[in-house]
């Protein structure tokens, strides 16, 4: 598919190329060093990934709610595929899924483009990152398929469970998994000191640090974050590493080792990690808020200060994925008081989301009904992490379908809907053509529904006290009752509904690339730099002489002095 | 192939060059790597003891020769990058030479070290100090070799006259690779 798609560009952008023409197809679209085609190469992997991990999506949901029957494309469900179906969606989901797309993707991107710079500084270390990020992806596909079958120890992959082959019978499989997430966080190390030095140091002439667009801040606060936070764990994955190959202690209490160690290491990033992918799609959205409102985006200084006062706090939150673990109770009370703490910085920028709504003149087009929904549906998810985060209620709450339900919440927002939003909105600039708008909203409601359709069931039964991991709920008599199935066989059918509606999405794009109506160079009247150019960018992305210069903030729509109710960024005077 | 270098390359607008900038965001990283891995032996050493008699098996003497090795190659290291401040990229590249060959000589030390406690059978697998003890002294070993590599692809080119600022760079990680050991000498071998 990847190349069918790569070859459509092609096409596209030959046209304003004819002095780079010598290059030939392989190292201009596959080892290409130009920001823009990495940053498509990382979207196009991450959404075969996806298309993925929505397939196990479907297998298991389809166990689950008609336990024991042949599922459709793929046939019965033993309960060691069952293991490393969720096993490998959480990680696809969030590792090669989420992490490409929403920062490796859109960071490549946007951040040259919007801050007016030709490229990123280092292109080929650009380049080494998405294809260890690509080597990483063909690891992980190939540990599904190895003697044993893939990993089944959770996405947390808490030892003795992970470290011993005799608990989790998949000797290669765990080790693969391992590695191809050790190979991950490299791939996204080397793009964040891209993205961090970029920004730092590229700007356009006359971009001060408040004239730059959120969604770049938002996407560098959220590599540096994941640049500090991940560094332990990397650690710790060598260690897990050495305990399943060469059979050291390090999680072995009986051999002087500790099992409690890896989760400390692995919530030490995991919990920070919420914040490395939330960022950027609360930079999406208020981008586009702020653009489909015609108003300015309320507070920047404010926004800013407070995604920085969130990074700091997400160090000091990993515990309370601890509470049950055994972990001193004053020191889960201290858990919980940095977890609440935590949510107020959040709310701050729900609320400067809505601010910036109030009063403005809003138009409903497909990019700004994802970002409104985000607003909507992280709310939900927000909320209910406040039960979870209270040491408490986390006592009853912990490990059953209620968890999972707040985690889809957030996670669903920020990385679907935050990238559809993202999607969407940039789609004139990435392809040169618009998006049809009706086929955008069926799309957008035909996952929204189905999605709430989905979770709302699984807070319910987690209420009721159904617990996460259980293969075939029909051998627990006191959870396979008929009220319970029916919610179950709710959320899946709803599922069913969404993965359907992702076909019209994929016919969009399709189609819209095909034949869809130029975009020009600026569809939505939006002050950003990368609007300034022509759709799709050239390499190079301006004229050489002709860089543009900054004069203004990104967002000043709608000033009075003004006859234009926008004000581009690189407009003099 | 050459590559022309982007102008997004040759901005700066924090006023510090951008490879320096880069080296130093990249050490943020390697900090945390090696700051788990020692966190986490902290840990477990105070919680155990007993593993005082384990670290008393090593070679403290062999462990200070290292250090005064990787000490002199750092020196040789600031002394290139003086060299290369002054366009001297001959000299520079003498000196980055005597790093390599002091890296390669504290690599002989470690294997000559390692095989002697491995023949007294204290293995990676012996008990938890001694995991800790091969894997926090392997990772940094890999980053001598990866150091001493590169160091190596500069120097040549520096021999040529070419890219002279990257001596600077590759000293800043090679003055981070011997703090690193600063910490594991001390935390390794002395503290018995």
């Amino acid at each position: 598919m990847a190349d069918t798609l790569v070859e459509v560009q092609k096409q596209e952008i030959h046209g304003q190329d004819h002095e780079h023409h010598d290059q030939g197809f392989v190292s201009k679209y596959i080892f290409s060093t130009d920001h823009k085609i990495i940053g498509m190469q990382y979207m196009f992997t991450g959404m075969l990934m996806a298309v993925i991990g929505g397939y196990m999506a479907y297998v298991f949901r389809m166990q689950l709610a008609f336990p024991g029957i042949s599922v459709p494309g793929f046939g019965q469900v033993s309960p060691g595929e069952y293991n490393s179906l969720i096993t490998n969606h959480g990680s696809i989901m969030i590792f090669w899924v989420a992490m490409p797309v929403l920062i490796a993707a859109f960071g490549n991107f946007l951040i040259p483009l919007m801050i007016g710079a030709d490229d990123m500084v280092f292109p080929r270390i650009n380049r080494l990152s998405f294809q260890v990020f690509f080597i990483s992806s063909v690891v992980l596909l190939i540990s599904l398929f190895v003697e044993g079958g893939g990993f089944g120890g959770a996405w947390t992959s808490y030892p003795p469970l992970s470290a011993n082959a005799d608990y989790n019978q998949t000797q290669l499989g765990a080790s693969l998994w391992l590695i191809a997430v050790a190979l991950e966080f490299v791939a996204f190390l080397l793009g964040g000191i891209n993205f961090i030095t970029t920004l730092m140091n590229s700007r356009a002439p006359g971009m001060k640090a408040y004239d730059i667009p959120m969604v770049c801040w938002m996407i560098v606060i959220a590599s540096i974050l994941f640049m500090l936070s991940v560094g332990p764990l990397l650690a710790g994955a060598v260690m897990l590493l050495f305990d399943q190959t060469l059979n050291t202690g390090f999680y072995d209490p009986a051999r002087g080792g500790d099992p409690i160690l890896w989760q400390h290491l692995f919530w030490f990033f995991g919990h920070p990690e919420v914040y490395v992918v939330l960022l950027p799609a609360i930079g999406i959205t208020v981008e586009v808020m702020a653009t489909f409102s015609r108003k300015k985006l309320f507070g920047y200084k404010l926004v800013l200060y407070t995604a920085v006062a969130t990074g700091v706090l997400s160090f000091f939150v990993w515990a309370h994925h601890q509470f049950i673990a055994g972990i001193d109770p004053r020191m889960a009370n201290v858990f919980t008081v940095t977890t609440l703490l935590i949510s107020v910085p959040i709310a701050e920028m729900l609320f400067v989301m809505i601010a910036t709504l109030y009063g403005g003149s809003i138009t409903l087009t497909t990019p700004m009904l994802w970002a409104l929904s985000f607003l909507a549906e992280f709310l939900i998810g927000g909320v209910t992490g406040i039960f979870l985060g209270a040491s408490g209620a986390d006592i009853y709450f912990h490990d059953t379908y209620f968890v999972l339900a707040h985690f889809h919440y957030t996670f669903f927002p920020i990385a679907i809907i935050g990238t559809f939003c993202a999607f969407t909105y940039w789609f004139p600039k990435m392809f040169g053509k618009m998006m049809n708008e009706t086929l955008g909203k069926i799309h957008f409601w035909g996952t929204i529904i189905p999605f709430n359709f989905i979770f709302i069931p699984l807070f319910v039964l987690g209420m009721g006290g159904q617990h996460r991991r259980i293969y075939n709920f029909e051998h627990f008599p006191e959870i396979a009752g008929p009220e319970y199935f029916q919610l179950r066989e709710i959320a899946t059918i709803a599922l069913l509904i969404m993965l359907a509606f992702q076909a019209v999405f994929f016919f969009n794009v399709v189609m819209s690339w095909w034949k869809g109506e130029d975009a020009g160079k600026n569809p939505w009247k939006a002050n950003t730099l990368e609007w300034t150019t022509d759709s799709p960018a050239p390499h190079g992305n301006w004229p050489v002489e002709d860089l543009p210069t900054v004069y203004r903030g990104p967002y000043e729509y709608g000033h009075p002095d003004r006859e234009e109710d926008y004000w581009p960024q690189n407009l003099p005077g | 192939m050459a590559h022309a270098r982007p102008i997004a390359t040759t901005r700066s607008a924090t006023g510090i060059p951008t490879p320096r900038l880069a080296i130093w965001w990249i050490l943020a990283s390697e900090v945390v790597i090696f700051g788990g891995l020692l966190g986490a032996y902290l840990m477990h050493r105070i919680g155990h003891p007993e593993w005082a008699e384990a670290a008393s098996h090593t070679q403290t003497w062999i462990g200070a020769v290292n250090t005064f090795v990787l000490l002199t190659s750092s020196f040789t290291a600031v002394l290139a990058h003086q060299a290369a401040e002054k366009g001297k990229g001959k000299e520079a590249a003498k000196l980055l030479a005597f790093t390599i060959l002091g890296a390669l000589t504290f690599l002989m030390i470690k294997s000559y070290e390692w095989t002697i406690e491995i023949m007294a059978g204290y293995t990676i697998t012996a008990n938890t100090f001694w995991s800790f003890y091969y894997t926090a002294a392997g990772l940094h070993a890999l980053h001598v070799i990866a150091g001493a590599i590169i160091m190596g692809f500069i120097a040549v080119d520096a021999y040529r006259g070419r890219e002279l600022h990257r001596v600077e760079i590759i000293g800043i990680y090679w003055h981070f690779v011997d703090v690193v050991w600063i910490f594991l000498f001390p935390l390794l071998y002395i503290a018995k």
